[in-house]
């Protein structure tokens, strides 16, 4: 029987092959360690790659950028955040941030320059400089074909298409992962000194989100069923502009390049909400949060959930060769000529604040067990993140993690462990599918998550409040019932896409509820989280993280404090 | 609508065959949200690829309607019929129904070398790259490697060991881009029987990329470089 188990085994695991997970198995490989990426799709069809607008760093190459240094980087990443931020974090990272932005240059990235060959750098939101490093509207996938490049020239090996079904912890401390090939169709232990997650975002559980269908929180789910805290998950990004309907992003570096926001009036109103001189350059929450109050208030366009993104004025040039995604959506999608008309738009989900929490060199609670990217909660963001910051936090906090892990695994920390608890893992894994598989229920799972996404879309939106909270509560509550008598999936080991949609629409209904949660018990109102029946940011109170956790399974809450350093907390103002 | 979709399982099916379903389709309707809709409603076994639903990730490429597109940009409306027919990509083995094994296609790409080899040290900032040589690689760098003009090349269909429109695009990328310093090493694995020259110029690649990239201009440009590097 020894010899019919197979384990894979590698000094690290890194779980996911988008940004972050690229960039950190690049530096562990880097660092001397065999490591191997495990991805459930692609590298190259990773979420990233949808990025758009572009990357922070104070490179101070604009002509109106000239005075701008990490420090300013720092502080308006803090002001951004509502200061929920912590701010030792946000100052590794904005130091950092150069450094990895010109190495990503020397790799070869395709940045948009200006005149003097020089990086070109364009205003977002929340930034006092044109801070955001760019290539057209590309930026994701410029920079992912560069990570991805840098692989192959390092020749790391990469599990395409294996979903990590379960982080193997023993002991408080991480010994490897178990995962299913959806080619081969089969369950798989591996073993590893350290394991790295960079599984992304949780926001497909919003029926109106901007991110890739393969953004489920299945990293997320992971943890905290493996006993992991996650932090701050209340705090969801909504968007402003993304395509009417169908919800595609349409990058910031619009409105940071001087596009309007319309009115059903034709006003441009956004002088209602912040001071003349930002208009339309205010930070995310405030922008999301005015545009849904213009259509709450029956200002929508014809009446309906949508405003008008107006560009025309930029000119058929300029619109064409600094915003060719807009342009091709627009188009594509919608029949719409960006040069001639306004684009109908509305908010959407689109970034998770909140996630697996870990300090600022992507250490967890547990040992050998670390995290980057979006499934992370540094916390440089806080309560809201600015435009431009999540895909250098990509890069740094990737880079972080894959040179903690190989210090950690120099250290000689990790005693191996022997094949018995992979063993272990990879039979409950495969009772787990059997269990699924002898289903007898009749409930359909996507049922479910569709009427997960109306709870989540009308009661845990942009606006929130006790009633509807508590309420949001109760319907999840109802809906994990229901999902104990979900039919089986299809029965078939290999590519099953119906299985994977089964073990996602389960985590989705937990991560609701931790979301919705700490909704509930956050009596304030704080960059994207806002109450409607507690307006006030309430420091006194509220300036700390949430932390839940799974108990018995049950969700249980507690909070921790903010690190506050030179940067203090101030009034956020625009 | 009906949609009707080829199946193939080979572990299970001696031959491929072709499924019909009835779909309720809505305005402004896309094939991959009816190819959910089959999934999440009418049959749950159904494998294909997608991820960014937005044309940017390259996952959903597949033969729909005579055509070779990305199921999440084609617009069901726009294909003017009350069938849509829709097959898994060309020249690549399919592994189950609508998904191909894309490796023949990475390890050529793997091939030439996709990286950029720098001329010279990197300087402390950035190195400089002026507007216009910047300018000489848009399009070439916009490549999802999505397979699509590998799918849709006569050639590949005739010799597997065509490197194919896409690794040669790549190719040209990086020789343009004035911060690499490999150009003679770079031609050396394109300027061969199964690189540049195997090319017909039938122009499918160029007709299908769903990024308007034009390979075939590519090739002919690395063809006319090759000849240059003879005469220096
Ligand atoms: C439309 C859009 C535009 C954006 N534009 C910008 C921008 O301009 N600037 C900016 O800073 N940010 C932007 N963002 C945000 C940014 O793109 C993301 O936050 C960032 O790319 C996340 O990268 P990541 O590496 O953490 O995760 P992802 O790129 O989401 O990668 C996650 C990886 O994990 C894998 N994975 C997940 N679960 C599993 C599992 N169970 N088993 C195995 N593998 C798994 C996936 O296959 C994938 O490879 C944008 C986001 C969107 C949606």
């Amino acid at each position: 029987m020894e010899e019919e188990f197979s384990v894979f085994s590698h000094d690290i695991v890194v779980v996911g092959g988008g940004l972050a997970g690229l960039r950190a198995a690049i530096e562990a490989h880097d660092c001397g360690f065999d490591v191997a990426v495990v991805s459930k799709v692609h590298p190259l069809r990773s979420h990233s790659v949808m990025a758009q607008g572009g990357i922070n760093a104070s490179l101070a190459n604009h002509p109106e950028g000239k005075e701008d240094n990490w420090e300013k980087h720092a502080f308006d990443t803090i002001k951004g955040s509502d200061f929920l931020a912590d701010q030792d974090a946000v100052e590794t990272f904005a130091k950092e941030a150069l450094v990895n932005l010109y190495e990503l240059e020397h790799w070869g990235c395709p940045f948009s320059r200006f005149p003097n060959g020089k990086i070109a750098q364009r205003p977002f939101g929340g930034a006092g400089f044109p801070r955001t490093c760019f290539g057209a509207d590309k930026t994701g996938l410029y920079l992912i074909n560069t990570l991805y490049e840098q692989t192959i020239k390092r020749n790391i090996k990469i599990y395409e298409e294996w979903v990590v079904l379960e982080l193997i912890v023993e002991d408080q401390t991480c010994r490897g992962i178990v995962a299913y090939s959806l080619p081969e169709g089969e369950l798989e232990a591996f073993k590893a000194k350290a394991v790295i997650f960079c599984t992304g975002g949780n926001l497909r559980i919003y029926p109106k989100s901007s991110n890739s269908i393969t953004s489920t929180a299945s990293g997320v789910v992971m943890a905290f069923r493996a006993g992991l805290p996650l932090k701050d998950m209340e705090f969801v990004q909504f968007h402003p502009t993304t395509l009417y309907g169908l919800n595609l992003t349409l990058t910031e570096g619009a409105r940071g390049e001087g596009a309007y926001l319309l009115n059903d009036l034709g006003e441009r109103f956004m002088s209602r909400y912040v001071s003349e001189a930002i208009m339309e350059k205010a930070p995310r929450d405030i922008t999301s949060r005015a545009i849904q109050t213009e259509i709450n208030e029956g200002r929508g366009v014809g009446g309906k959930d949508y405003i008008y993104l107006d560009m025309r004025h930029f000119g058929a040039n300029t619109i064409k060769k600094r915003f060719p995604g807009i342009y091709e959506a627009c188009m594509e999608f919608r029949g719409i000529n960006p040069v001639k008309e306004p684009i109908p738009i509305q908010p959407a989900a689109h970034w998770s604040m909140g996630g697996i929490d870990c300090d600022y060199n992507t250490d967890t609670e547990v040992n050998g067990f670390f995290v980057a990217g979006e499934c992370a909660c540094v916390s440089i963001h806080g309560a809201n993140r600015l435009g431009g910051n999540s895909l250098m936090e990509t890069i740094v906090f990737g880079r972080r993690a894959g040179r903690r892990t190989s210090e950690y695994i120099a250290n000689g920390r990790p005693k191996s462990a022997g094949n018995g608890i992979y063993r272990e893992a990879l039979l409950k894994q495969e009772m787990r599918f059997q269990g699924i598989f002898e289903r007898t229920g009749t409930e359909s799972p996507y049922k479910i998550k569709s009427e997960l996404g109306t709870i989540m879309d009308t009661r845990v939106g942009i606006f929130r409040e006790e009633q509807d909270l508590r309420q949001a509560l109760n319907e999840i509550r109802e809906l994990q019932k229901r999902y104990e008598d979900v039919r089986p999936p299809y029965k078939g080991r290999r590519y099953n896409y119906d299985l994977l949609w089964h073990l996602d629409i389960e985590g989705f209904l937990t991560i609701s509820e931790v979301i919705v949660m700490g909704a509930l018990n956050r009596q304030e109102s704080r960059g994207s989280h806002a109450r409607l029946d507690y307006k006030e940011r309430d420091d006194k109170n509220w300036l700390k993280h949430t932390v839940a956790r799974l108990i018995d399974g049950e969700v249980i809450l507690s909070y921790k404090p903010v690190t506050i350093t030179k940067f203090g907390i101030g009034k956020r103002e625009y | 609508m009906k949609f009707r979709v080829f199946r193939f399982d080979p572990e299970n099916d001696c031959d491929p065959y072709f499924d019909e379903f009835d779909l309720p389709v809505e305005k402004g309707m896309t094939v991959l949200e009816g190819l959910y809709y089959i999934l999440e409603n009418l049959d749950s076994s159904l494998a294909f690829r997608s991820s960014c639903r937005c044309a940017i990730c390259g996952s959903c490429s597949m033969y729909i309607n005579g055509q070779f597109r990305l199921a999440c940009r084609t617009l069901i409306a726009n294909l003017e019929t009350d069938m849509v027919s829709i097959r898994p990509l060309s020249n690549l083995p399919i592994l189950k129904d609508l998904v191909v094994d894309m490796k023949p296609f990475f390890e050529n790409y793997k091939l030439i070398e996709p990286y950029l080899i720098p001329k010279e040290q990197p300087p402390e900032k950035e190195y400089y790259q002026s507007l216009q040589n910047r300018e000489k690689i848009d399009g070439s760098i916009d490549c999802l490697l999505c397979g699509i003009c590998y799918g849709a090349c006569p050639t590949v269909s005739l010799r597997k060991d065509y490197l194919g429109p896409a690794a040669i695009t790549k190719t040209f990328r990086f020789i343009t881009d004035s911060r690499d310093g490999a150009m003679e090493k770079r031609l050396a694995v394109v300027a061969t029987e199964d690189g540049i020259y195997r090319c017909h110029t039938i122009f499918n690649c160029q007709k299908f990329c769903p990024k308007d990239i034009d390979p075939s201009d590519y090739i002919s440009q690395l063809k006319r470089k090759v000849v240059w590097q003879l005469f220096k």
